[in-house]
């Protein structure tokens, strides 16, 4: 039988599906030249909803559903970190739907589909769940990409990213394939008992390879990294700003689950997991790899992306670390990263303007006189990213250097160290030309609607906030490390 | 009763299955890939016979080789096909590829040969009467959350479809 | 009888087929469908496993990868007709506003 906790376990999936059915049915009944209000406040409302679905769970911890889900103190962090994302994405695209004559009802809905993939993503420990998850969201992702469609390079995007996806999707079922032969099983607590029974036999080695390549194509971790500047450039901006952060972050959640749950005896009793080198040699690649790419572009957007590559990076570096300390610092980073780099991506997306004409680091001079506000959020948004104290960025970095030197991983750190002074370079690059070049030709800045103002205004709360008192954030991400590995 | 699964079909299918699946990515035709592809996925519904799963052989046949496939081969007319054909069939990276692959297909052989010892020679005969049926009884009963979740996913596939492929937005 | 890992053994080729053709095929239909061969690889590796196992849960995994199977060509395929209508090929070198 299932009990009334069970449906309560999966409460936010179910409001956000709920929403996004009503925003699918109201469409058709509105003009569609004033729909893109009210469509985009049921959404927020939507996501809002599932927010405090996510925060009244906290109360109802346990499996449900023949434990195919579990609500613990992790999936609720990652709950929490997804539907804020969505909502903060919905608000706003409500200017930018109307500059670029975008569909408003399919575009919410797909937003608030695809949430209910990456929440699910959090807190499934059955593979095939994950898997099915999973794909939600992408294919959400995908179809948004290519929302531009008068653009041949928002279309294009869409396929390319369409096509690597689906490439990388093989590989991780073919994953999952292999560690059901191995183990008879796919329920992650079923694995970790079998593989801790009988040993992890070849297979399992293979099938933790091929998942780690399937889930490294969506988090943009080199070596399997280069869809990440094209797609990033071509599809919408909010929409990037959307898919550089949640189901990025949600994919973290599962590779999390998967790679510490089955391997937490090991890792408790002290040895090193048998995925240990691939993480640590992906880290190193990343990091390098996307910082010296970022150096040279002279898109922003394309800048960003490859940061995001770098970033990938710097996450995979606690996955290497310590255990515990590594996955708290590693939830801590998910939460601050997902805070900056969907400001920062907001405000290009607003500065881009019709047809995202104006991304380039040319335009961005003298942004600091023509758009003093847009450029200020986006200061502390670079600086975040950089890691410069007082931001999120800074602690963030901190925790996951200090987590890698706990566990003797001297190299990484140097490498780490590094590129974080590296990426100052670029990151520095803009802000300089915002505050102290020129511009060259005329560049219309937008008034910045109430929608956005809001966005970016808890951005940089958030930021500012793990910024400053990250203790309680930290605090719960510790604990949430706890519940996974015991 | 006696098992069907003689050597002999073993490797009648997979030889069709493996010559259709080469045909696929050889072939400058895109309708002759998607009628090797189909051979392919029929060969492979008698695989899955021979393991006893008649339910994921029927299925197999009636969604993939009669569904996803007519949708290939509709999408392959709609774009006319006698100008895709006359463009050039490899990308530059065919030795890259091809050396990739290698790679990985001497991996996976490896993995076997080692690991072979874990395999029983001998499949056990599951129940093949009730096979259907309790494939249903898992389906909604065990797995009714992910089956749910699909249909959310089918949804989510249908809206973007119709997205994607309408002419006016 | 046949033994069990020569299914696997077939999967895997199968696999690196689909795999191969991803990566040197131009026509974007044909890469799409060296996807599907890769997924129809995975599920006789599923049937085989299930057969190994004694459950009949990997008989119900190949029924949901079938399922996102349909999912992802429906996508895909009507991507594939937005992009032929912008640009006129499905050849992946001139789809090359964003180099694949």
């Amino acid at each position: 039988m299932i009990a009334t906790a069970d449906y309560i376990r999966i409460l936010p999936e179910i409001v956000l599906t709920l929403f996004g059915l009503i925003v699918m049915f109201v469409d058709p009944l509105l003009p569609e030249s004033r729909n893109v209000k009210p469509l985009g406040i049921i959404a927020l409302i939507g996501s809002l909803g599932a927010v405090a679905a996510s925060i009244y769970q906290m109360r109802y911890p346990g499996p449900a559903f023949w434990n195919f889900v579990v609500v613990d103190n992790f999936s609720i962090f990652f709950h929490l970190l997804v539907t804020i994302a969505a909502a903060l994405v919905i608000m706003a695209s409500f200017e930018y739907l109307r500059v670029q004559e975008i569909r408003a009802g399919e575009y919410f809905g797909l937003i608030l589909f695809g949430t209910v993939g990456m929440a699910l993503m959090s807190s499934a420990v059955e593979l095939v769940l994950i898997f099915i998850a999973l794909e939600i969201s992408s294919i959400s992702t995908y179809i948004l990409a290519g929302f531009r469609r008068r653009d041949a390079g928002s279309v294009e995007s869409s396929l390319k990213y369409f096509l690597l996806g689906s490439f990388a999707t093989a590989f991780f079922l073919y994953g999952i394939a292999l560690m059901f032969g191995a183990t008879g099983s796919t329920d992650i607590p079923q694995i970790a008992s079998a593989l801790r029974l009988n040993g992890a036999p070849l297979l399992a080695y293979v099938a933790y390879a091929l998942m780690f390549v399937g889930l490294g194509f969506k988090i943009a971790s080199a070596p399997f990294h280069v869809w990440t500047p094209d797609v990033y450039e071509g599809a919408p901006s909010p929409v990037v700003a959307f898919m550089s952060t949640a189901p990025k972050m949600a994919v973290f959640a599962v590779l999390l689950r998967i790679l510490f749950v089955t391997e937490s005896p090991s890792l408790l009793a002290g040895s090193r997991p048998v995925w240990f080198w691939w993480v640590w040699g992906s880290a190193a690649v990343s990091m390098t790899l996307g910082n010296l790419g970022a150096l040279v572009q002279n898109n922003v957007k394309r800048m960003l992306a490859y940061s995001a590559i770098a970033h990938a990076g710097y996450l995979l570096v606690a996955f290497a670390a310590a255990p515990e300390a590594g996955i708290s610092a590693a939830m801590f980073y998910a939460a601050s990263y997902t805070a900056m780099n969907l400001g920062a991506f907001i405000v290009v997306s607003h500065f881009a303007n019709a047809g995202e004409r104006y991304v380039t680091l040319d335009d961005y001079t003298g942004l600091g006189r023509r758009s003093p506000l847009l450029a200020m959020t986006l200061t502390i948004f670079l600086i975040s990213l950089i890691g410069i104290p007082a931001t999120a960025g800074f602690f963030a970095k901190f925790y996951v250097f200090s987590a890698a030197l706990k566990a003797n991983l001297v190299w990484l750190t140097i490498i780490a160290v590094v590129n974080s002074a590296i990426g100052a370079y670029y990151y520095l690059r803009v802000i300089v030309a915002m505050y102290m070049r020129d511009s060259t030709q005329e560049i219309p800045v937008m008034r910045v609607p109430a929608g956005v103002t809001a966005t970016l205004l808890c951005s940089v709360a958030a930021v500012i906030y793990l910024g400053i008192l990250p203790g309680r954030v930290l605090e719960f991400a510790t604990r949430s490390a706890q519940s996974l590995l015991r | 009763m006696n098992p069907v699964a003689t050597p002999f079909f073993f490797y009648f299918l997979s030889a069709m299955a493996l010559i259709s699946g080469v045909l696929v990515i050889t072939r400058k035709n895109p309708v002759h890939s998607a009628i090797a592809l189909i051979f392919t996925l029929l060969s492979l519904a008698g695989l899955y016979l021979m393991l006893y799963a008649p339910f994921v052989a029927g299925v197999q046949i009636i969604l993939y080789a009669g569904g996803i496939m007519v949708l290939f081969l509709f999408v392959i007319m709609l774009v006319s096909v006698s100008r895709v054909e006359r463009e050039s069939q490899f990308n530059k990276q065919w030795l890259v590829g091809i050396a990739a692959t290698a790679a990985l297909g001497v991996l996976f052989i490896l993995v076997y040969a080692k690991g072979k010892s874990v395999f029983p020679e001998r499949t056990v005969q599951l129940p093949e009467q009730l096979n259907t049926q309790q494939v249903a009884v898992w389906l909604y009963g065990t797995y009714m959350l992910p089956f749910e979740i699909a249909s959310l996913l089918l949804l989510v596939a249908i809206v973007g479809a119709v997205v994607m492929a309408k002419k006016r937005i | 009888m046949v033994p069990l890992h020569y299914y696997l053994l077939l999967s895997a080729i199968l696999f690196a087929c689909g795999v191969t053709g991803f990566l040197i095929k131009r026509n974007i239909i044909t890469i799409f469908m060296s996807i599907e061969l890769m997924l129809n690889a995975v599920n006789l590796s599923f049937v085989a496993f299930a057969a190994r196992w004694h459950v009949l849960s990997g008989q119900v995994f190949v029924f949901f990868v079938m399922v996102v199977a349909a999912a992802e060509t429906a996508v895909g395929l009507a991507i594939i007709i937005a992009v032929y209508r912008t640009r006129e090929t499905l050849n992946v070198d001139q789809v090359n506003l964003l180099k694949l």
